[in-house]
């Protein structure tokens, strides 16, 4: 409370009340183009991401278009008890899992290491050589990146079944057909397109450490193993628990794109390739169902959003300048 | 010798990965120059024994698709861009000060939307069957492309640590209105940050094809990454649209997909020494809470 306030309470209702309000005007004349500025995009969230938000709705109604989505009528759970009575849910909630699992690991280890290693590079014009190459999948559409793919896997003429296989002395193999390859497929095609990125934030959490640990470290005579082991990592933690905590935090959300893009739409493989993304897309646009499409809509929010919640709680318990909120 | 021998490694393991990730891009590139006999016979290689440029020639004389789709990416990216960079900075900005009155209230408002989303479902509905924005240009630059809460508090930061507020508050002592400190002040001093979000959002922009999918049935109005994405499944897409006396058959559709998928990269590709630097500041500053 302010001086000002404080005589204000002194001096008697009425006044309080006048000086509040010349207070505010003060303040509104002030402020006003500041929120006149944030209106246009404020209004965008409104309608972009928050009207949706009250669409959640959805999942418990049987949508009929005859009637309008809002006059259709309450089913309560059955939405859900049909797609939980489904193999499907288990199926889409697994591999969305799983893939996420593996992809927050690669992407820690693998960029981890490749960023020690870049940092290893004395040379500037090295360095930025090896940043190009390794950003470069970074930078195109998961479309180009099927085409790609494509390139390799091509059942008739792909590189793999035309080149590869017949040196190494192997059977062609009808990749879009076979769903069993496809985990190493979708998981190696992942780590090819975001490790630069990975790759890129630890090195600039690297470049940030004080040179002076290392020059005392040598001095000692430390191994550069020993220098990685106990200066260099123990300093990435931060970034490396930030980087893991975003993983955890959208492990129930999938890249739509790597699962659907990639694998070409193909139906045969839908047992390794059909995450949550996948399935509420499909489920919407080529099955018709809104009801079991917004289900699984709801599933993926809800139990999202309290991933990271409690992600977050568990890093702030333990640290809380690595906390993201 | 201990560095001696890491560095070696070091050296080898990036160069290794490096190439690893250059050369899908070539084997992407020989194929579309291959005759499309040899494609045939070998199959997409590195080494093309035949060389023929007939996809690019078909794919120029019956260009009418693909300069209309490059018209329609290039178009969405520059406006969806700059309405973007605009939205976005005119939001950040406010919520860079702190005396704004309510301002951790506004800021909860923007970073709720990064927590929490409606799903697929509603946003669909919602932009179909209130706002009819199906089969309208509209669907290629609106739809969650246009803001992103993450970059609002980028360049949030930016603004709160690298604007010193004395300039803020002599100017308005000077008689400035908050516009005009905004329009002359502001602006001109965060280029730096601009430049980083005008990047991603480009490249966002360019890249994208979900609203496509989703939101578009007219061929006319597609993107580039939506005729990339019928034509990888279904060449014949592509003949649609055509004025070529060759009959379907007689295309070299082999080695068309590859050359027009790597027309789609170019852009990219003659672009990328020129903003390298910058999409790796910014990944930087992304990174940086």
């Amino acid at each position: 409370m302010s001086a000002n306030d404080l005589a204000a309470n002194a001096s008697g209702f009425k006044q309080q009340k006048k000086s509040r309000s010349e207070h505010l005007r003060f303040r509104l004349k002030k402020y006003w183009p500041l929120y006149v500025l944030m209106m246009p995009g404020l209004t965008y969230l409104l309608i972009n991401n928050y009207i949706p938000m009250f669409g959640l709705f959805i999942a418990f109604k049987n949508v009929n278009y005859a009637v309008g989505i809002f006059k259709s009528d309450w089913v309560g759970f059955k939405n859900f008890e049909f797609l939980f009575g489904t193999k499907t849910a288990y199926e889409i909630t697994r591999n969305t899992l799983l893939y996420n699992g593996a992809f927050i690991v690669l992407n820690t280890v693998i960029p981890v290491a490749l960023a020690i290693f870049l940092n290893e590079v004395r040379k500037n014009l090295l360095v930025r050589i090896f940043q190009s190459a390794l950003l470069l999948p970074h930078l195109i559409s998961m479309v180009i990146v099927s085409y790609l793919v494509y390139a390799f896997l091509n059942m008739q003429n792909g590189f793999m079944n035309k080149t590869l296989l017949p040196l190494l002395g192997l059977d062609p193999v009808m990749w879009y057909n076979e769903p069993e390859y496809w985990p190493w497929i979708l998981i190696l095609v992942n780590t090819w397109k975001s490790m630069g990125f990975f790759t890129v934030v630890f090195y600039a959490a690297i470049i940030g450490i004080d040179k002076e640990y290392y020059e005392a470290a040598k001095l000692d005579g430390a191994s550069m193993w020993n220098q990685i082991r106990h200066i260099t990592i123990p300093l990435l933690v931060p970034t490396i628990t930030v980087m893991v905590l975003f993983g955890i935090g959208r492990i129930f959300y999938s890249d739509f794109g790597l699962f659907y893009q990639v694998p070409l739409n193909s139906g045969a493989l839908t047992s390794t390739t059909n995450v949550i993304d996948t399935y509420v897309y499909r489920a919407l646009f080529q099955l018709g169902d809104i009801g079991m499409s917004a289900a699984a809509g709801v599933y993926q929010s809800i139990v999202g959003f309290v991933l990271v919640i409690v992600s977050n709680w568990i890093v702030r318990r333990y640290n809380r300048d690595n906390a993201l909120f | 010798m201990d560095q001696a021998v890491w560095r070696t490694v070091s050296h080898t393991v990036l160069v290794i990965l490096s190439i690893l990730c250059i050369l899908p891009f070539i084997l992407l590139f020989t194929s579309s120059i291959a005759e499309e006999t040899t494609i045939i016979r070998d199959g997409y290689t590195f080494f093309p024994k035949d060389i023929s440029f007939d996809a690019y020639d078909y794919l120029i004389q019956n260009s009418k698709m693909i300069v209309r789709s490059y018209g329609v990416t290039i178009f969405v990216t520059v406006v969806g861009t700059t309405l973007s960079l605009l939205l976005m900075s005119m939001l950040a900005y406010p919520l860079s000060r702190r005396d704004l009155p309510l301002g951790k209230v506004f800021a909860f408002f923007v970073f709720f939307t990064v927590l929490f989303n409606g799903g697929l479902v509603p946003t669909y509905l919602m932009y179909t069957q209130l706002f009819g924005i199906k089969n309208t240009i509209f669907a290629l630059i609106i739809p969650n492309l246009l803001m992103n809460g993450f970059y609002v508090f980028i360049m949030r930061t930016f603004f709160a640590t690298t604007i010193p507020i004395d300039i803020v508050e002599s100017a308005s002592l000077d008689g400035a209105g908050e516009f005009r400190v905004f329009t002359s002040i502001i602006m001109p001093l965060s280029l730096p940050i601009l430049a980083t979000m005008g990047l991603f959002q480009t490249v966002n922009y360019w890249n994208d094809w979900f609203n496509g999918l989703i939101y578009l049935t007219d061929p006319k109005l597609f993107s580039l990454q939506n005729v990339l994405n019928q034509i990888i499944t279904n060449v014949e897409f592509l003949a649609q649209d055509t004025n070529s006396r060759r009959t379907f058959a007689q295309l070299p559709t082999l080695t068309i997909r590859m050359a027009i998928a790597f027309i789609g990269i170019v852009p990219v590709l003659a672009a990328y020494p020129f903003f390298q630097r910058y999409l790796v500041r910014g990944i930087v500053i992304g990174a940086v809470k």
